[in-house]
């Protein structure tokens, strides 16, 4: 791993270092395929910057994050350049202070990769509408995660269907792929008619209202949200005609399925990392019309 | 011997496989929780049990325990998924389970996790028992209605017959007699079956008769693990996705294809089943046959089942041998030498191996597909053991430029224009090109473009037993390949074995070497030369 600072510098002299710092490693640029914005605080960064980075096992990226430092302070854009063998792509993480940090993306725009997709993904606070924000609206996809507002997810979630657009996604939603393959295998054998359903989760949990309120878009039924201990979401149990159609997970690793005249069965159904999040989210770079039809039918039905 | 092309045949097999899979599909389409816009859904195989035989196999413990289990982490198996192994071993389900879990242990791909081993091991059951033992296949087919009650799977079986040849039309027998090949309605039987597809045209459709005998033709996966491999998938991307290659796709830009699967090991513990089939057989009737398939054919119309096979089956039937076999083939034996620094012996000093032994451990064929795209154009395949690495890849060498406009001196290192799809070990795609030498002169000299799947998708791809795997529980057929096309492989090598049957003993060729003299010999008479690999 080469570690590169730059200090009091400009995004020519980035750009410029990088090439540097590559040739002298004798590998150029290839195989990069996008580029992944991280906007965060300083606290977040390192765990940010670990999750992008492992991501970028499965997806090679030049990752660039972005670090608004105090306003009040001289105007000055500091950075960090990373090349290294145990990552493919390459890092920049970028401290912004003073004026600047209303102007980041003047930074950010000469660093992208060309004619490549670009991802921004906001691990803490993110704008109201991502797409409308100045970097945000560099990017193909928009990435938030309403649980990286601790208390606020789920109403942050009623902001994210207001200011939706194309290309916006949360890891919130993300979170529910498992649980969401796992109840759509199960349909997979007929189950006849559902009546009405519950999602239990921890409080406060931002995924359960959304896996909720996918299950009553589908299924065209109320799915209610319970409380419980978690951790994450623990349950989700559909009424049918006669029995139930469940699956119950207590310990964040292995769910049992059950369903009327079948045995019981587990099925390992893991918490995921943040890094999982976020390579399937830079699968496929698409816009995600589910996800859409969810929050939006969520926030319809909040009442907070 | 019936054409195995009759329409008639074709349409019952076409009506019998939209019958097989009316139980999946159909019920998937009326799934209300699946969208195809919904693309972060996996697709995910229904429930059901896979029966291995030959448990104590290589293959078993180096690639399909790992595989199961990868899938499983993937989050890929359904729930209630049982594997049941079946073999000649005085062992206990929790025996089984131990090999199990040494062989995801040492081979999985993905970490290990508990829970999903656990998962995993709840479905894990034993059968002991001779194939010839008919109460071992009644006791099999006891374990497997109890299954059904336990784990709700449902009376979806595959059974996987990792044994050799010699020991299907055993244990298809077995499985009709117990009734375990009949599906009742609503619920799916389904066999997989592993190359050699017999040794020649008669015996491979004996086997077929065996096969068909208990399982109808949509029913049976005879698994190419080549086809499952991302990189060979990404020919058709590469070719039918793209607007770039397809225009020079042909006659008129393409000088000729060299596909290579070049082996440094040599036969190993393989000795029994080596001896008399030899590397054409091994190789080049499967692997690089279905890989100039591939490479050859007009674009599909689809990439259902269907719609690929006929187009791979277009391009075999067009398949031309030369006129003259002794000129234009090439086989070769290894002898003894040093291999990446090695000393190592000769094919006929292997244990097991008879001293006049006339089988051979490199072959390499020309030849042509006769039809308007390609009239003209060889097609070069070789393959061999104990060559200097070990690398398989398709190689599309253009044409030189019509006229050049520098000096002869200019251009002189200059080759030709190539394509080249690495299969493995080194995935990806090098595209090979004259660029102009830095400098004050115009010297123009070659340097290649690469694309790495290692740097583009780095890590997690998975690996081809998961793809057909999972294609078999869901009842997915495209990357197996037809009986039809099996017999028409067969058609193209059974005139050069018969040939190379009166030829005597094959050319000797130093391990470690790039194959014997005669084949570069006959490539030099056409005035090429084979890729240094």
């Amino acid at each position: 791993m080469t570690t590169f600072m730059l200090s009091d510098t400009t995004a020519g002299k980035i750009s410029a270092q990088l090439m540097h710092l590559r040739h002298q490693m004798g590998a150029p640029a290839i195989g990069m395929v996008l580029t992944l914005v991280v906007v965060c605080e300083e606290r977040h960064q390192y765990d940010a910057l670990r999750a992008a980075s492992e991501a970028a096992r499965e997806h090679p990226s030049r990752i660039i994050v972005v670090i608004n430092r105090e306003v009040d302070e001289h105007i000055r854009l500091d950075a960090e350049l990373r090349i290294g063998e145990s990552t493919p792509g390459e890092v920049v993480v970028l401290r912004l202070y003073g004026e600047l940090t209303q102007h980041a993306d003047s930074v950010v725009s000469p660093l992208l990769l060309p004619d490549t997709p670009v991802v921004v993904w906001w691990p803490g606070a993110a704008p109201d509408v991502p797409s409308k924000d100045s970097i945000g609206a560099l990017a193909q996809r928009r990435i938030t995660d309403a649980r990286g507002l601790s208390d606020d997810g789920i109403r942050s979630l009623v902001i994210r269907a207001k200011g939706y657009a194309r290309g916006d996604t949360d890891l919130a939603w993300a979170r529910l792929t498992p649980w969401r393959s796992l109840l759509a295998a199960a349909f997979d054998q007929p189950v006849g008619k559902v009546r009405k359903g519950i999602v239990e989760a921890s409080t406060g949990n931002p995924s359960a209202p959304l896996l909720a309120a996918w299950l009553s878009d589908r299924l065209g039924v109320p799915i209610k949200v319970g409380d419980s201990d978690g951790p994450g979401i623990t349950a989700v149990r559909l009424q049918l005609g006669e029995g139930e159609l469940a699956v119950v997970r207590t310990d964040a690793r292995l769910a049992t399925l059950s369903r009327p005249g079948q045995p019981n069965r587990n099925v390992a159904l893991a918490r995921r990392h943040t890094s999982e999040l976020m390579a399937e989210e830079l699968r496929r770079l698409d816009s995600d019309e589910i996800y859409e039809a969810s929050v939006k039918r969520f926030a319809r039905t909040y009442k907070g | 011997m019936t054409d195995p092309g009759a329409p008639v045949e074709e349409a019952v097999t076409a009506a019998a496989a939209i019958a097989g899979i009316s139980t999946t599909e159909e019920v998937v389409a009326a799934n209300p929780l699946r969208d195809p816009r919904d693309k972060r859904l996996p697709r995910v195989a229904g429930p059901c049990v896979m029966v291995l035989f030959g448990v104590t196999g290589d293959l078993a413990k180096r690639k399909l325990l790992p595989a199961i289990y990868d899938l499983g982490n993937r989050g890929l198996l359904p729930p209630g998924f049982s594997l049941v192994g079946f073999a000649r071993r005085d062992w206990k389900d929790q025996d089984f389970a131990q090999l199990t879990h040494d062989a995801v242990k040492a081979h999985a791909r993905t970490p290990f996790r508990e829970e999903v081993w656990k998962q995993l091991l709840e479905g894990i059951h034993f059968v002991p028992g001779e194939f010839s033992d008919d109460g071992a296949f009644d006791a099999l087919a006891m374990a497997l209605a109890e299954i059904d009650q336990t784990r709700g799977t449902g009376g979806n079986y595959a059974f996987y017959l990792s044994v050799p040849p010699k020991f299907f039309p055993l244990v298809v027998e077995q499985l009709k007699r117990t009734g375990l090949a009949d599906a009742p309605d609503g619920s799916w039987r389904r066999v997989v079956i592993e190359k050699p597809f017999g040794h020649n045209l008669q015996s491979a459709h004996e086997l077929n008769e065996i096969t068909t005998s208990a399982f109808p033709e949509s029913s049976i996966f005879r698994i190419d693990h080549y086809l499952g491999k991302e990189t060979v998938q990404n020919i058709m991307a590469l070719r039918f996705a793209n607007n770039l290659y397809e225009p020079i796709w042909n006659r008129s830009f393409v000088d000729h294809v060299q596909i290579t699967m070049a082996e440094d090991i040599g036969i190993g513990g393989r000795a029994g089943y080596y001896d008399g089939i030899g590397a054409a057989r091994d190789v080049i009737q499967n692997h690089l046959l279905q890989l100039l398939a591939l490479v050859a054919m007009e674009d599909p119309t689809s990439f259902e089942a269907q719609a690929l096979r006929r187009e791979k089956e277009k391009v075999l039937k067009a398949v031309r041998l030369p006129s003259n076999l002794g000129l234009n083939t090439a086989r070769g034996q290894y002898s003894a030498g040093w291999q990446g620094g090695e000393k190592v012996v000769g094919y006929l000093q292997e244990d097991g191996i008879s001293h006049e032994s006339t089988t051979e451990t490199y072959a390499a064929i020309k030849l042509e597909i006769a039809n308007r795209r390609w009239a003209g154009v060889p097609f070069y395949l070789r393959t061999g053991k104990r060559l200097g690495r070990r690398v398989t890849e398709v190689a599309v060498v253009f044409q030189r430029a019509p006229h050049l406009p520098f000096s002869k001196d200019d251009t002189e290192i200059l080759g030709q224009n190539a394509l080249v799809v690495r299969v493995q070990p080194d995935e990806g795609i090098t595209v090979r090109f004259g660029s102009k030498v830095p400098g004050t002169a115009m010297e123009v000299r070659d340097v290649s473009m690469d694309f790495a799947y290692g740097e583009s998708f780095l890590e997690s791809s998975p690996e081809a037993y998961e793809r057909l795997l999972l294609d078999v529980m869901i009842g997915d057929p495209p990357l197996f390949p037809h009986q039809r096309e099996v017999e028409l492989s067969w058609k193209i090598l059974d005139p050069i074995e018969d040939f190379w049957a009166t030829q005597g003993q094959p050319e000797p060729y130093e391990s470690g070497s790039w194959g014997p003299p005669s084949a570069d010999a006959m490539m030099a008479r056409d005035g090429r030369v084979w890729r240094r690999l």
